[in-house]
């Protein structure tokens, strides 16, 4: 048995000692469920292969849906899950990271007491990894969407900002935008004048013939929705600015917490308490939430599909991919759940960074 | 041992190749009888003419078995992943110039940017339970090219030819092709996002980092001097 392996049985071992039952999956996983779920980007990281009476499938890029979509058949409520097993990941390099790594996991899926089950993961998390020198890291994507609901602005524009939470470059494009400056906002401007010359059907007319499925009403709904966005105003700078600070905020976490309390931002109230019952919640799970890293902005480019609390434990070594990540994801239990949902946070863990390290010692 | 050099084995590209080359003073000429793809150099010493399919070229580049090849930088952005690594673009040659561009119907009066394309996504997806297709052959390149510019809730579609045709069957909402005149697009009632090209492709001469240099290196030497062409100093790092 290599030390990677040894390592992932202890780490397995410890997760049942938790209270979770190990559980399987595929490797096959349909891609359709998958392509759903993270947009053609996915295609770029994980391995496509074709079966010729199932279709497109990929090789398993992590755990998460197919442990939420046996649990969606019926699990029993709560539920704690572990589970070890290779997943696979595409690489654009010839040499770059793994392509086929060993990950273990741990979920709970428990609609009581939110905090506690944050806490309780990332504490279990604390303890399996105690022996080695790691930096915790933990954010929130709860708050920043508190924040991009608390806009004064209109629903579309904070549902086109939420859309887009999980890729930076484009919601600052958006923002920009939304505000009246940069590029887009020019652009939009010459559309909406172009727009507003003729009635959309004569506009149509003169574009010539109509091909594909997009239809002439949802094009006129769309000019509709365009010239409504031009009376809307500019999201007022203070407002923007109020954003940005929270987005920019790295401290730890309750000296983060006085801080975002400190902006008066009434929208973040709900999701600042949250915050402060996770923290108690880690306090009392023996994690000093005085020095525990906090990054607002943690987890927007890696993790998805994570909607509130989200956590990683990384090491000093910047050519090894992290040691842990997780977080909460609620909203894709719903996703999923096809009408059902639950409360849901967990992680995973890669033993190979750990062997590494251990070498490296 | 010789500098072997892939051109494009038929049509104006080879044509267009064999001139650039001939107003640096380099013959290239098929040789044998009209269909066979042999082919000779004069008027430099060691390297050997290979005549391949424009589309086999960075395979065969990516392969080391050939020292230097013509082809439109398009193919190989697409064909290599992490294409940098792989080759070194040695020149620009000035023809087979084509821009990959993203194009959507006319009568999508509400969309001229990426913006717009991206908006119109989730619309779509809303109305109709699945992501707006975009046809092409060039998955790397449109994937990498939305990615970047976040556009969301779309899917890629393959389409080998006739890609214009896609939206009229039905099979597309959108396409991304290359196109020099925009000639096609337009019979075709497509117009083209304003937003940059995802790629200006021309015809370029490439060298495989991966080749073995080897006894060649001193042929390579002559032959860039020769073309006037620089030779970057790592290229030939394991003659």
């Amino acid at each position: 048995m290599t030390r990677t392996e040894a390592i992932a049985l202890e780490l397995l071992a410890g997760m049942k000692g938790a209270g979770a039952l190990p559980v399987a999956a595929d490797i096959l996983q349909p891609a359709e469920t998958l392509l759903d779920l993270y947009g053609e980007d996915i295609r770029a990281r994980a391995y496509v292969t074709h079966d010729p009476a199932l279709g497109e499938m990929m090789l398993r890029p992590d755990f998460t849906v197919p442990v939420v979509q046996a649990h969606m058949k019926g699990g029993a409520e709560p539920a704690r899950y572990c589970y070890s097993g290779p997943v696979f990941r595409k690489q654009e390099h010839a040499g770059g990271r793994a392509r086929e790594y060993l990950q273990v996991g741990y979920e709970v899926f428990a609609r009581n007491d939110p905090a506690r089950a944050d806490a309780e993961v990332f504490a279990l998390f604390a303890r399996l990894l105690g022996e080695y020198d790691l930096r915790p890291m933990t954010g929130d994507i709860g708050i920043l969407k508190a924040a991009v609901a608390g806009l004064r602005t209109s629903e579309r524009r904070k549902a086109a900002l939420m859309r887009h939470i999980w890729r930076p470059k484009r919601f600052r494009a958006l923002l920009e935008r939304m505000g009246g400056h940069g590029p887009l906002a020019e652009a939009r401007t010459e559309l909406v004048a172009q727009l507003r010359a003729q009635p959309a059907d004569a506009l149509m007319q003169e574009a010539g013939q109509m091909v594909g499925l997009r239809s002439n009403s949802e094009i006129e709904a769309r000019i509709a929705t365009l010239l409504e966005d031009a009376q809307t105003p500019p999201i007022p700078q203070e407002q923007v600015s109020a954003l940005e600070k929270i987005l920019s905020l790295a401290a730890p976490a309750r000296d983060g917490l006085t801080t975002m309390r400190a902006q008066n931002w009434a929208a973040l109230a709900p999701a600042l308490d949250r915050l402060e019952a996770r923290l108690d919640a880690l306090d009392a799970a023996g994690i000093d939430s005085a020095t525990l890293p906090f990054e607002a902005s943690f987890g927007r480019t890696t993790m998805e599909y994570y909607d509130g609390f989200v956590f990683g434990f990384l090491s000093a070594r910047d050519d090894l991919p992290p040691v842990a990540t997780g977080g909460r994801y609620d909203a894709l239990t719903a996703v999923l759940g096809q009408g059902r949902a639950i409360p849901a946070v967990g992680g995973v863990i890669r033993p190979a960074t750990l062997a590494a390290l251990e070498g490296a010692q | 041992m010789t500098v072997l050099l892939g051109v494009p084995s038929k049509g104006r590209l080879m044509e267009k190749t064999f001139d650039w080359f001939a107003e640096r003073g380099v013959s290239l000429k098929r040789t044998g009888e009209a269909r066979e793809y042999a082919g000779a150099v004069e008027g430099v010493a060691g390297v050997k003419l290979v005549l391949l399919s424009a589309s086999e070229i960075p395979r065969e580049l990516a392969a080391g078995r050939i020292h230097l090849g013509v082809t439109g930088s398009d193919l190989v952005r697409e064909e290599l992943a992490d294409w940098a690594a792989t080759v070194v673009a040695l020149a620009p040659m000035g023809f087979g110039h084509a821009d990959l561009i993203v194009a959507v119907p006319k009568a999508w009066v509400d969309v001229e940017t990426l913006d717009d394309l991206d908006a119109v996504a989730s619309a779509f997806r809303a109305q109709h339970g699945f992501r707006l297709r975009i046809a092409t052959k060039y998955h790397r390149l449109v994937r990498d090219y939305l990615r970047a510019h976040g556009v969301a809730d779309y899917q890629l579609v393959d389409s080998q030819g006739a890609t214009e045709g896609t939206v009229k069957n039905l099979t597309a909402e959108a396409i991304a092709d290359i196109t020099s005149t925009g000639e096609t697009l337009r019979a075709n009632h497509l117009k083209i996002l304003r937003d940059p090209p995802v790629h200006c492709s021309q015809a370029t001469l490439f060298a495989a980092r991966g080749a073995e240099w080897g006894v060649g290196a001193d042929a390579m030497r002559a032959f860039c001097a020769q073309l006037g062409v620089p030779l970057p100093d790592a290229l030939l790092h394991n003659a």
